[in-house]
């Protein structure tokens, strides 16, 4: 029982990460209809940043954090304004294969920049753990923070797109982009923001992930990346919270079938379970079924 | 009638779709205070000549100018902010975002301490709207969501509204009452420029129309002699 209770919680912690990755996936597919693949590979550049901060110049990892999501969100602009915005009128599989070498290029360039020797990643918490059952159930602070980030990351999206004028003008950008431009609002620079908020929860997710899984390698946002796009997508892509529900199911079923089914068959199970889902509900968990235009 | 002040100048504009000529120099204007209406068949090009002018399409040639304002080329989110709205066709709504949330992109480009005034305003021209302020519009029935696309317009108090097919859709007992509409915020000072394909209803309101024949305008007068027109009869008006 207290075995179970542990695995759930580390699901929930590891769904929890999934979920903040698959943000970034679904905000960006809800406003721009494009799957941004290179975004696995922004939470590895976030991880790093935040690992040179804290390795090379000593900095708190607050501020080290910081740096990251920084970092993160500039070159989240950055891919948007140069890779994905000359091609916005092009087919999307220009769009997706652009977004694909995007992925190479940051992985290579993580490549050349840290080298191909795993780092150690040093947890950015030094709070200690929780004890419960006298000490046979340990809650890492990693897990307990995660989990917190998590809620609070998704009570301030809610928050800002459902009170704020810019989160209220993304919503009207991801329904129709003509009509929002007509409202006055500048699509292309609401495209930059959700591409900067995405960036910037991603360089968050990267920290977050190798404080609980400490090696840090150039392709170590690939795997998190594709099971973050899965966790979309089950939940419903577009929709937020569907990428947390999506992301939380994903992170405990992944953990709970390693525990008890197969270690080796973890990974398959998550997609076993995703591709039974998409069988029943095509548009996801919690997705809108897609009405075409006429 | 006394000379009045030109507010849109639209001058030898030619349109694209990639190598698709769509609208073969085409000249107008609204003077401050008219209902002018652009008529036309199907694909005469109305709506691309009023995309045009909101902003949406570049033309490759010729020119707009707003109040003497040179603004062709110009983004169709700054032209909103110079005053013209346009009301497109079809009326896309936000389906997913409540009534009240529509009217608030609506005023996306003022102050916001300016919505509240305009949020009155809007509702007292359109009493159902505020009734339904919470409702997602895309639950609206048609007539309303095409009141809605038009206090989302006014929203943004433009000194021209233009209105692309208002009457689309609708039963003709609404198509009365949006040209009934359409007339009153023309008395409250509103310059309207209108497209429309009920050709006979758009001439009943409008002070000017132009014609619009593939791409270029044929036939442009005061609205009665329009109407009156042996031409416009014979094409638009059935006999």
């Amino acid at each position: 029982m207290v075995a179970f209770l542990r695995f759930l919680i580390n699901g929930v912690s590891l769904g929890s990460v999934y979920a903040i990755i698959a943000l970034g996936y679904t905000m960006v597919y809800g406003i721009a209809k494009m799957l941004n693949f290179a975004h696995g590979d922004v939470i590895m550049v976030g991880a790093y940043i935040a690992f040179c901060a804290m390795a090379y110049l000593s900095l708190p990892p607050v501020v080290a954090v910081l740096m990251a999501m920084v970092v993160c969100t500039a070159l989240g602009v950055v891919i948007e304004g140069l890779a994905y915005r000359p091609l916005r009128q092009a087919a999307s599989l220009a769009v997706l294969i652009t977004a694909i070498g995007v992925s190479y290029f940051l992985q290579n360039g993580a490549l050349l920049i840290w080298g191909a020797n795993p780092k150690i990643f040093d947890s950015v918490f030094s709070v200690g753990s929780v004890r419960l059952f006298g000490g046979e159930l340990t809650i890492t602070s990693e897990t307990l923070l995660t989990i917190a980030a998590n809620i609070v990351i998704m009570i301030a999206l809610t928050l800002f797109t459902g009170r704020t004028k810019l989160g209220k003008a993304m919503r009207a950008v991801s329904e129709d982009k003509g009509a929002a431009e007509l409202m006055g609002i500048n699509v292309n620079r609401t495209i930059s923001l959700t591409f900067a908020i995405g960036s910037a929860l991603a360089a968050v997710a990267g920290v977050l992930l190798c404080s609980a899984y400490p090696t840090l390698m150039p392709t170590t946002g690939s795997m998190p990346g594709i099971k973050a796009f899965t966790a979309a997508v089950f939940g419903g892509i577009g929709s937020i919270p569907g990428a947390m529900i999506g992301g939380i199911l994903l992170g405990m079923i992944e953990i709970l079938g390693k525990a008890y089914i197969s270690t080796e068959l973890g990974d398959a199970l998550v997609f076993a379970v995703l591709i039974v889902v998409l069988l029943f509900k095509p548009a996801g968990l919690l997705g809108k079924p897609v009405r075409e235009k006429v | 009638m006394a000379e009045q002040k030109t507010l849109l100048k639209v001058d030898g504009i030619h349109v694209y779709y990639g190598s698709i000529h769509a609208i073969k120099g085409v000249s107008f204007e609204v003077n401050e205070g008219e209902i002018v209406t652009l008529i036309g068949a199907n694909g005469a090009g109305k709506s691309t000549t009023l995309n045009t002018v909101a902003g949406l399409l570049k033309p490759r040639a010729g020119s707009i100018s707003f109040e003497g304002r040179d603004i062709t080329g110009m983004s169709a989110s700054k032209v909103v902010s110079l005053g013209m709205a346009l009301c497109p066709e079809g009326r896309r709504v936000f389906q997913q975002m409540t009534v009240k949330e529509n009217l608030e992109m609506g005023g996306y480009s003022r102050q916001p301490q300016e919505i509240p005034a305009s949020l009155e305003n809007v509702f007292s021209r359109f009493p159902r709207l505020k009734e339904r302020e919470k409702q997602i519009a895309g639950t609206l029935s048609g007539g309303e969501q095409q009141m809605l696309a038009m206090g989302r317009a006014l929203m943004s108090k433009p000194k021209l509204l233009m209105l692309d097919e208002p009457s689309m859709g609708l039963a003709p007992i609404l198509v009365e009452q949006i040209f009934d509409i359409v007339k009153e915020l023309n008395e409250a000072g509103s310059t309207i420029l209108l497209v429309e394909q009920n050709a006979q209803m758009a001439l009943s309101v409008a002070d000017r129309a132009y014609v619009l024949g593939t791409g270029r305008i044929t036939i442009s007068g005061n609205a009665a002699e329009v109407l009156a027109d042996d031409r416009v009869r014979a094409a638009y008006l059935g006999g």
